[in-house]
């Protein structure tokens, strides 16, 4: 028998669907076995799924999350990839900023809540400059290490080729340091995802991370409370498949190993 | 031409690159390494030149100072009697075969330097010097799915599109096996007859300078003088088992203090 082979075709879908199986099951048994009243089984969650859907409660709450990923998470990038790639092109201006970049980055944008609340008050824009806070320092420092660690010989090249500053900037540096940017904003959209939803069960009224808080608060409804958390991995795990997409375009491609 | 008799370079041709007692000293942790030593060398008008010379010697510390990366501590460097002082699309380095954009096609990277042509000029550039170097039908193609002779070779049309008058190609068949590195010398021997550039071509590799080159700068080790010029008088396509290649070559390894014997 060989390990290294491929797994078959019918293997692919065979073990992860045998797995989930088993997962459902245990998770099944233990919720009849152990005679819980408060942790729903997986039926009570799907029928939870179905009753949220009916009332339209689930729609209206995934696009209030995903426009505010998408509005902060935006944001993030506009600001964050010129300035990351200006501190990155300029080591003098990175050696000012960093010291002040390392002391914001490893703050939990949860504990600004507070803080983004007096700026914005309860509301859609908190919640936007949270998500904006947890996704703005990943992308810049990708970018800076993305442009610094481009290799002397393209930049050599660039410069023999008469690229002025901005030419050299745009038509070398940038292509070089892109496949890196992308891993940036690939961990900066998990983080928002991430945010959007203890943002939600603080600063606003709508939302996954409220509709979870939210069906606790009001009766107890776990069965709603575990739907709206499936709901919330699902959507992050579409939005990451849909990210990595990017890095199957052929002009960033070279920068990525693919299994097969 | 004789085979026997060394041939000096006619007297009639123009210099092209000069360089003028040429010394570098490289500062680095409070220490000082003398790298280049009082070097001096013109290279003629269309000329091919070879720099020979032990693994970090400083042959291509010299290359990157005439390329204009790099400016002398003393000394000067001039091209066509103009002081070198940046680098210049006048004169394209040529580096290993990792010194093509993995992330540009064929066309992208043989298109590089003629952004400021007009389109269909520039198509037409990039068409010629694809068939020049024998990559049609890839036009289309990333770096990344090219083999490593087919990328120098790419690189070597990236350089030549823009018109240089000089090459300066830094060890350019060194990641190459050793068949493809024959043929690339064939090729690029094809391309110089062709386009007549001034080429200067670092190499530590002694067959490889004297088959390609009309003279070959042995170099010594650190700090790095000239050592002996020695003039290549065989006509292309040379003969490598003929006597006076072989008289060259065995010149050459003992002048480097190398016995060929394995």
């Amino acid at each position: 028998m060989n390990f290294l082979s491929e797994p078959r075709k019918w293997e692919r879908f065979f073990w992860p669907i045998l797995a989930s199986a088993l997962l459902l099951a245990l998770w099944h048994y233990s919720v009849v076995w152990s005679g819980t009243k408060v942790f729903p089984s997986p039926r009570e969650v799907l029928n939870g799924m179905g009753d949220l859907l009916r009332h339209h409660v689930l729609w209206r709450d995934i696009v209030d999350s995903l426009r505010r990923v998408a509005a902060g998470f935006g944001a993030a990038v506009v600001l964050g990839v010129p300035l990351g790639l200006t501190l990155g092109w300029y080591p003098a201006a990175n050696q000012v900023v960093n010291p002040v970049m390392q002391l914001l980055r490893p703050i939990s944008p949860i504990a600004w809540i507070p803080v983004a609340i007096i700026f914005f008050g309860v509301g859609d824009r908190a919640a936007m400059f949270l998500i904006f806070l947890g996704a703005f320092f990943p992308i810049v420092v990708a970018c800076i290490s993305g442009v610094s660690n481009v290799p002397s010989v393209f930049r050599r090249a660039g410069r023999n080729f008469g690229l002025t500053a901005p030419q050299l900037l745009a038509k070398v540096l940038l292509p070089a340091a892109l496949p890196q940017i992308l891993i940036g904003l690939r961990i900066a959209l998990g983080i928002a995802w991430l945010v959007v939803v203890a943002a939600e069960m603080i600063a606003v009224d709508s939302g996954l991370g409220y509709l979870v808080i939210d069906s606790r608060n009001s009766g107890k409804r776990y069965d709603l409370v575990v739907a709206a958390i499936l709901m919330i991995g699902v959507i992050g795990l579409v939005l990451d498949l849909a990210f990595r997409r990017l890095e199957k375009l052929r002009s960033v491609r070279w920068g990525f190993r693919f299994e097969s | 031409m004789s085979l026997t008799q060394p041939v000096s370079v006619p007297a009639a041709v123009t210099t092209k690159l000069s360089v003028e007692h040429v010394s570098m000293v490289f500062e680095r942790d409070g220490k000082s390494t003398h790298v280049l030593n009082d070097i001096s060398l013109d290279v003629g008008d269309g000329e091919f030149v070879c720099l020979l010379g032990p693994s970090g010697c400083g042959k291509t510390t010299l290359l990157n100072a005439m390329a204009g990366f790099l400016s002398p501590t003393s000394g000067e460097i001039k091209v066509s009697g103009e002081v070198v002082r940046k680098p210049d699309p006048r004169r394209i380095f040529v580096f290993q075969e990792r010194g093509v954009f993995p992330w540009l096609t064929v066309e992208g990277n043989i298109g590089f330097g003629l952004s400021k042509l007009p389109r269909l000029e520039r198509e037409k550039r990039v068409a010629y010097y694809v068939k020049m170097v024998g990559l049609e039908g890839f036009e289309k193609t990333y770096p990344q799915e090219l083999s490593g002779g087919m990328k120098q070779r790419l690189e070597v049309a990236r350089a030549l599109a823009v018109n240089p008058d000089m090459l300066l190609l830094d060890e350019p068949f060194g990641a190459l096996d050793s068949i493809t590195r024959l043929i690339m010398r064939g090729e690029l021997l094809r391309i110089w007859e062709a386009e007549r550039k001034t080429i200067v071509f670092v190499t530590h590799d002694i067959d490889e300078a004297v088959q390609l080159a009309d003279r070959v700068v042995v170099m010594s080790a650190r700090p790095a003088t000239i050592q002996q010029i020695v003039n290549i008088d065989i006509t292309h396509p040379r003969d490598i088992s003929s006597p006076r290649y072989l008289e060259l070559r065995d010149g050459i390894f003992q002048q480097i203090g190398l016995a060929h014997k394995v």
